[in-house]
């Protein structure tokens, strides 16, 4: 079966729909599937749901899906870094389903690996567990959260070969495991793809068979907070 | 003297004992990562690594390395990444033995409230809510009162809650405080403060 796709639009061809719900890999600006979000905006797909922790920044990432209103709700726990997404949350024009760091990673991998439900004492006693089932073991409340079984996974990984098996690099893994898991489709952006037999097996983070479709290509990769040391700090 | 942001972090840092894996929220509990001398800490990211390092010098920042708060890092020998649903079963399962995070209201019973001002634009709990709940201890660090000189150690907290009765111990300008059964128990005042000026600054029963 052939996975390797030649471009971004190609490896969307036939997956996209109105209305459907996408899990996004990424944290901030780091591993975001920066091509297939713009492959997205030029199909014009809309209504959109999309599980993403965070949802860009104005006019880079998950924003510019905002900037041409294709998305209807986001799900997602911080959403502090984009103007263009507070205007049309307070204006109504933005649906907005706050959910803890940790519970949205386990709600990505609970619906991979076909787990419909799960029990957390992550928001207990706060807003988030409000029309929740709660119960309890041990003395201790634990609240109801679901998985997320998505239509569609973006995905961002350093490198892959061409049955999908994935490498990811440093701290750009966050999400993109998760999302991947959780989508009935999986399309993949990465660095590089590498030759079958090249990537040890030993070190392989995620299993080809949660990869659909892969491409290759530039990633710009911005930084969103560049903090550094002077060399003369150093001891 | 009240404790000034430096002497709060190092008076923080105190409570990490040798072979601790911690999680350091931002602002003042960012400071602490100064102040562990020579404890053998590892940090952790929430975002999906252990054994935090310092920020990269000028020109070697790598866009595929940052910690919670966005900013650019680096890695240590010691260290380890994974993906989030992992980083978070690590947290909920209580293998992270202590966070220091920040506050906005902290209740007697050990409520925590540090993630929204209804009115005011709300940015998201991120993983406040996870670590609060799941690790082994949680030490809060804030100014004592806010700017009008009220007291943010409350008896019932007025925000949105981060967390059902959480916090273990209150680290701020003025001194240490436990939760205990019945309210707050005083561990220690800031240098040149009294324990009547900590009871006149705290709106939270002292037991």
């Amino acid at each position: 079966m052939k996975k390797v796709y030649g471009s971004a639009s190609e490896a969307l061809e036939g997956v996209l729909h109105d209305g459907m719900l996408i899990a996004a890999g990424g944290f901030g600006l780091c591993g975001i599937p920066e091509l297939l979000i713009d492959a997205l905006v030029e199909s014009g797909v809309k209504d959109l749901t999309v599980a993403s922790n965070n949802c860009g920044v104005d006019g880079f990432g998950l924003g510019k899906l905002l900037d041409t209103r294709q998305i209807k709700k986001m799900m997602s726990s911080y959403v502090g870094e984009n103007a263009e997404f507070m205007r049309q949350y307070l204006s109504g024009e933005l649906e907005l389903e706050f959910n803890p760091q940790g519970t949205l990673a386990e709600r990505m991998r609970a619906g991979g690996c076909g787990i419909p439900g799960f029990y957390t004492k992550t928001g207990v006693g706060t807003v988030i567990a409000e029309g929740k089932e709660v119960k309890n073991w041990n003395g201790q409340d634990y609240i109801l959260e679901e998985g997320i079984f998505a239509d569609l996974s973006i995905v961002k990984a350093w490198k892959a070969d061409d049955t999908g098996n994935l490498v990811f690099r440093k701290t750009a893994r966050n999400f993109n495991p998760p999302a991947a898991m959780c989508g009935k489709i999986c399309v993949v952006e990465v660095e590089e793809i590498v030759p079958r037999g090249s990537l040890d097996p030993d070190h392989i983070h995620l299993p080809g068979i949660y990869v659909h479709r892969i491409i290759q290509g530039d990633h710009e990769k911005r930084i969103e907070q560049r903090t550094v040391r002077k060399r003369e700090d150093a001891q | 003297m009240p404790w000034d942001r430096n002497q709060m972090a190092a008076r923080a840092a105190q409570e990490l004992e040798d072979g601790m894996y911690v999680n350091l929220g931002i602002g003042i509990p960012t400071l602490v990562a100064n102040y562990v001398g020579d404890k053998d800490i590892t940090l952790q990211s929430e975002n999906g690594m252990l054994g935090m390092g310092p920020f990269p010098f000028e020109g070697e920042e790598d866009p595929d390395l940052i910690n919670a708060g966005k900013q650019t890092i680096t890695e240590l020998a010691r260290t380890s990444y994974f993906d989030s649903a992992t980083s978070f079963g690590m947290i909920r399962g209580g293998k992270i033995a202590a966070a220091i995070l920040g506050a906005m209201e902290v209740a007697e019973n050990g409520d925590l409230a540090n993630w929204m001002i209804p009115g005011k634009l709300v940015k998201g709990m991120g993983g406040a809510m996870d670590l609060v709940a799941g690790v082994g201890r949680v030490i809060v660090v804030m100014d004592h009162q806010n700017k009008h000189g009220d007291s943010k150690v409350l008896k019932a907290c007025t925000l949105p809650l981060t967390g059902r009765s959480v916090v273990d111990r209150i680290i701020t300008n003025l001194g240490v405080l436990d939760v205990v059964e019945g309210g707050l128990k005083i561990v220690e005042c800031a240098d040149g403060v009294t324990e009547a000026d900590l009871r006149a600054a705290t709106e939270a029963t002292i037991v």
